[in-house]
């Protein structure tokens, strides 16, 4: 943190000297798309100026048109979208009038750009070496003798261990944040003046994200290059950014410094926005804008009841193990370990011998970061993949033993529930909102035909899914409503136990703000419990009673939530915690 | 690699086992009975009993297995019973007679399909994806032997540039020394280019002939699998990096659409080198297709054994030869393999 203040203080030193001219200058920019219900402006009128050396954050909800801004000012925006009016200047040179093939040679060399999902951002069977060169020989930054010598050198820049042999890495056979150290490597291999990065760290942990982020700023300030950082996520920006511009449908509402922004937010959608991002010190109901608050007696009452009855166990772990088979090691990868002696363990242990309990209405959080065994755990849990060994009861049921096949079609099955992460992929595309609730209910439910569809509207009513919107198919639903169909499908069949994993990791705050608030309403009413997988900590503080937090396959620290977020024990803990991006404020 | 290539050879054994099994009882229960075939419509049933006592059908299924396979141990696929030459030396000398054909037919398709495929596919919507569309579905549409006759109508008969479609060679030319068995290469290794000329003016027409049919598929899939690439999103880093459209198109998505197409490729092969009779019927070709088919009509068993046998080796080796490539064109296929 410290490092990163000392460097904040530099671009204004930098700076000085050009500020007069800035080196973007986006004005009265709209973007057209023609689809087929006609024309839609996806941004309208948007004025943008990044100073030399500023960091801008545009800060918006999906459908704010903040990245089609950006695909705008590099004009790799798709076939069907058009710049219809406005002008973009780069270092005063009017951006639409300059030829393609000009604008080629601008794309990498002065601007480049950061893209979200950065495994996907590779090409999958080139290495990555040989890509990062691909760049730099294009924009003619080396001759083609030297040039493996600097792509080397790029990747050492971005603090890649062992670059030299990491260059003939395969994109696959890097992490997630390795892989967007590459991405990061290829934007600024041949030095430009702007980068640009979309949602940079969108589906990374806490920790790789910090450490993505902490490269990101630290290479501009460096260079004394611009940047914009693209996020959904306010704290994110305020930490990183100088200057935060909020995006609403296309429209600019807010810009203004980044201290600024959060201390008087002027415009309501920015309060909005910053009311609905999980923090400390805020409760579930106060991410809820506030004409939407319930009375305040109804939630204490409601809390209260929900921790008297957790006394009893209702699902018991104890020392769960699941182990893999060990996949053999790509040759390149073997290469790099090949200096140690290898490890010759034939099995992985994905789940190492951890142990926990939930009550009867008792929520618990389950967090780590990914590959820390999570995953594998709610799927054991949900009998979904059979353990290797270890202890598996349910309402005093050791389910462990029943293999997970024939476990589908049981009485417990109805018992144990998921919402998974993705509303969009668990919902069969060809089913109606109603025949998706409708499934757990025609497999397990023997209900008959009618009544199926009255309680299915029950459930729609349950869940806050208007009925209209029964009839309609996956693609014709929002995120928020598609989540909501989720969670009816989940608890159609009052289950004891309800997993959720990352319930709204896709979803934007707005809606995740309402959605958590749904769950902890369904919970109390109905009494479940609920086993909460989630990668971010601010959300699991708002719905958690306990926590558990794991690191390769074990349980590092385990506790009522308070304690382990106010005053951590274990060190991994501490690192998560302290991961987590800290607007100024 | 070699590694890869050994275990996947031994997965191949079991396969070509049960191809043994299978064609040896295929033919058994194909209808007509061979020995009632031969001894033609004035036999006595002694006659019949004889003929089929000295083909051996008398005898218990297994030990005519056995035989069988003791035959085909020793490089024997047993002789036609309508020429009565070995099937052994017919198909050697007439599958290359196919393969060279089917081969040059896929280059020529190749050729114009991977462009075009490639073209419409960034040209999405342009004249010429439409034109592809146009020349794709006109190519698949109009049978071979169609196809066939009017390049034979025109390029012969009318414009008199090619040779009668009389087989692989003219009457005045000398077929080269049997080294692979492709006149084309044969001709060159031996420096004969006169038999060369000759062979290839022969082979030019139905090699069109099939590489019009084949385009359709080709062209089809090239485009669909680059539409694909094109959209994903490391063309677009490419893009946003500034690479030129060439490395962006041809080294970016175009090596990462080749995997569907190399699939396609080796079934049209396939399909092309057994199925073509039509265009072997037209042009006189001396291939595998035409062979199997006669001695089918005639119930003459072991060159339909040894056609199927040979055709299911082929189609095996040819898988294993797309698996290979598959691993050399995507690095994560190897890790798998």
């Amino acid at each position: 943190m410290d490092s990163r203040t000392d460097l904040m203080s530099l671009p204004a030193e930098t700076s000085e000297g050009t500020a007069s001219r800035p080196l973007l200058e986006v004005q009265d920019l709209t973007v057209e798309f023609a689809t087929r219900r006609g024309i839609v402006r996806a941004v309208q009128n948007v004025n943008i100026t990044v100073a030399k050396g500023e960091t801008l954050g545009i800060v918006g909800e999906s459908g704010s048109g903040k990245s089609v801004t950006s695909y705008a000012v590099m004009r790799i925006l798709d076939r069907a979208g058009r710049i219809a009016q406005g002008s973009i200047a780069f270092s005063g040179l009017d951006l639409q009038t300059v030829p393609e093939s000009e604008m080629r040679d601008m794309r990498g060399r002065e601007m480049s750009m950061i893209f979200q999902n950065p495994r996907a951002a590779l090409n999958p069977i080139r290495k990555v070496g040989r890509q990062i060169e691909d760049v730099l020989l294009q924009h003619a930054q080396v001759d083609s003798g030297a040039v493996s010598e600097r792509a080397i050198e790029t990747l050492e820049q971005v603090r890649i261990a062992r670059p030299r042999e990491r260059y003939h890495a395969y994109p696959f056979e890097l992490s997630g944040g390795m892989c967007q150290r590459v991405v990061i490597a290829l934007a600024l291999a041949c030095r430009p003046q702007l980068l640009i990065a979309d949602e940079p760290t969108t589906g990374l942990d806490v920790t790789t994200q910090k450490a993505v982020m902490d490269l990101v700023v630290e290479l501009t300030r460096e260079r004394g290059m611009s940047a914009i950082l693209i996020t959904h996520d306010l704290g994110l920006a305020a930490a990183y950014c100088d200057r935060v511009m909020v995006m609403e449908k296309g429209h600019v509402v807010e810009d203004a410094a980044s201290g600024t922004i959060f201390k008087n937010p002027s415009h309501a959608y920015t309060r909005k926005l910053m009311r609905a991002t999980p923090r400390p010190g805020v409760s579930l109901r106060g991410l809820l804008p506030e004409q939407e608050q319930p009375r305040a007696d109804q939630t204490k009452t409601v809390r209260r009841t929900s921790s008297s009855t957790a006394s009893d166990a209702l699902l018991v772990v104890e020392q769960l193990v699941k182990e893999y088979p060990r996949k053999d090691i790509p040759t390149s990868l073997g290469k790099i370990f090949s200096r140690k002696p290898p490890v010759e363990t034939e099995t992985f242990r994905a789940v190492d011998g951890i142990s926990f309990s939930i009550a009867h209405g008792e929520s618990v959080g389950l967090v780590g970061e990914s590959g820390c065994g999570k995953s594998t755990t709610s799927m054991m849990v949900m009998r979904l993949i059979d353990k290797t060994s270890g202890l598996i009861t349910f309402a005093g049921d050791d389910i462990g033993e029943i293999p997970a096949r024939s476990f589908a079609t049981l009485p417990s099955r109805k018992k144990i529930q998921m919402v998974f992460q993705d509303p969009t992929d668990s919902l069969n595309p060809r089913f109606t909102a109603a025949r998706a609730i409708a499934d757990p209910l025609l497999r397990l439910g023997g209900l008959g035909r009618g009544e199926v569809r009255s309680r299915c509207e029950e459930l729609a009513m349950q869940v806050g899914l208007p009925l209209e919107f029964l009839d309609r198919f996956p693609h014709q639903l929002s995120g928020g409503q598609k989540a909501r169909v989720g969670i009816a499908r989940a608890i159609a069949l009052k289950p004891d136990l309800v997993i959720l994993d990352e319930p709204t990791a896709a979803l934007d705050v707005s809606v995740q703000a309402v959605v958590l608030n749904l769950l902890q309403d369904l919970k109390d009413s109905l009494g479940m419990s609920y086993l909460f997988v989630s990668h971010d900590l601010n959300v699991v503080r708002l719905l958690c009673d306990r926590v558990i937090v794991m690191q390769t396959g074990k349980i590092v620290e385990q506790g009522p939530t308070e304690r382990v977020m106010e005053a951590p024990e274990a060190s991994y803990t501490r690192d998560l915690l302290a991961a987590i991006p800290h607007p100024p404020l | 690699m070699l590694a890869t290539l050994g275990k996947r050879l031994v997965t191949v054994i079991p396969t070509l086992i049960g191809v043994v099994i299978v064609t040896f009882l295929l033919t058994r229960v194909l209808p007509g009975d061979p020995a009632v075939y031969f001894a033609g419509p004035a036999a006595t049933p002694q006659s019949i009993a004889d003929i089929r006592k000295s083909l051996g059908l008398d005898r218990p299924l297994p030990e005519q297995f056995a035989r069988y396979v003791n035959d085909l141990a020793h490089g024997n696929l047993g002789n036609s019973l309508s020429t009565g030459r070995p099937v052994a030396t017919e198909i050697t000398s007439r599958l290359p007679a196919s393969a060279e054909l089917t081969l040059l037919g896929l280059i020529l398709s190749l050729v114009i399909a991977l462009p075009l495929g490639i073209l419409a596919a960034v040209k999405q919507g342009s004249w010429i994806d439409h034109t592809c569309r146009v020349v794709a579905t006109a190519g698949v549409s109009l049978p071979v032997f169609f196809t066939g006759l009017l390049l034979v109508y025109v390029f012969y008969f009318q414009l008199g540039w090619s040779p009668a479609p009389i087989g692989r060679l003219d009457a005045f030319a000398t077929a080269p020394p049997q080294i692979t068995g492709f006149y084309l290469f044969d001709s060159l290794l031996t420096g004969n280019f006169e038999t060369f000329r000759a062979a290839f003016s022969q082979l030019i027409l139905p090699a069109l002939t099939l590489g019009i049919f084949s385009l359709a598929p080709i062209t089809r899939m090239t485009r669909a699998s680059m539409l694909a690439v094109l959209a994903s999103d490391f063309v677009r880093t490419a893009r946003a990096s500034g690479l030129d459209n060439r490395t962006v198109i041809l080294t970016y998505a175009f090596r990462n659409a080749m995997l569907p197409v190399v699939t396609t490729l080796g079934m049209v092969f396939s399909f092309l080198l057994g199925a073509n009779v039509l265009v072997e019927k037209v042009f006189a070709w001396p291939g595998i297709g035409s062979y199997a088919v006669e001695a089918l009509l005639q119930s003459d068993f072991a060159p339909v054994q040894g056609f199927v046998l040979t055709m299911a080796v082929l189609y095996v080796a040819l898988n294993l030869l797309i698996d290979m490539l598959y691993g050399v064109i995507d690095p994560r296929v190897r890790l798998e393999g």
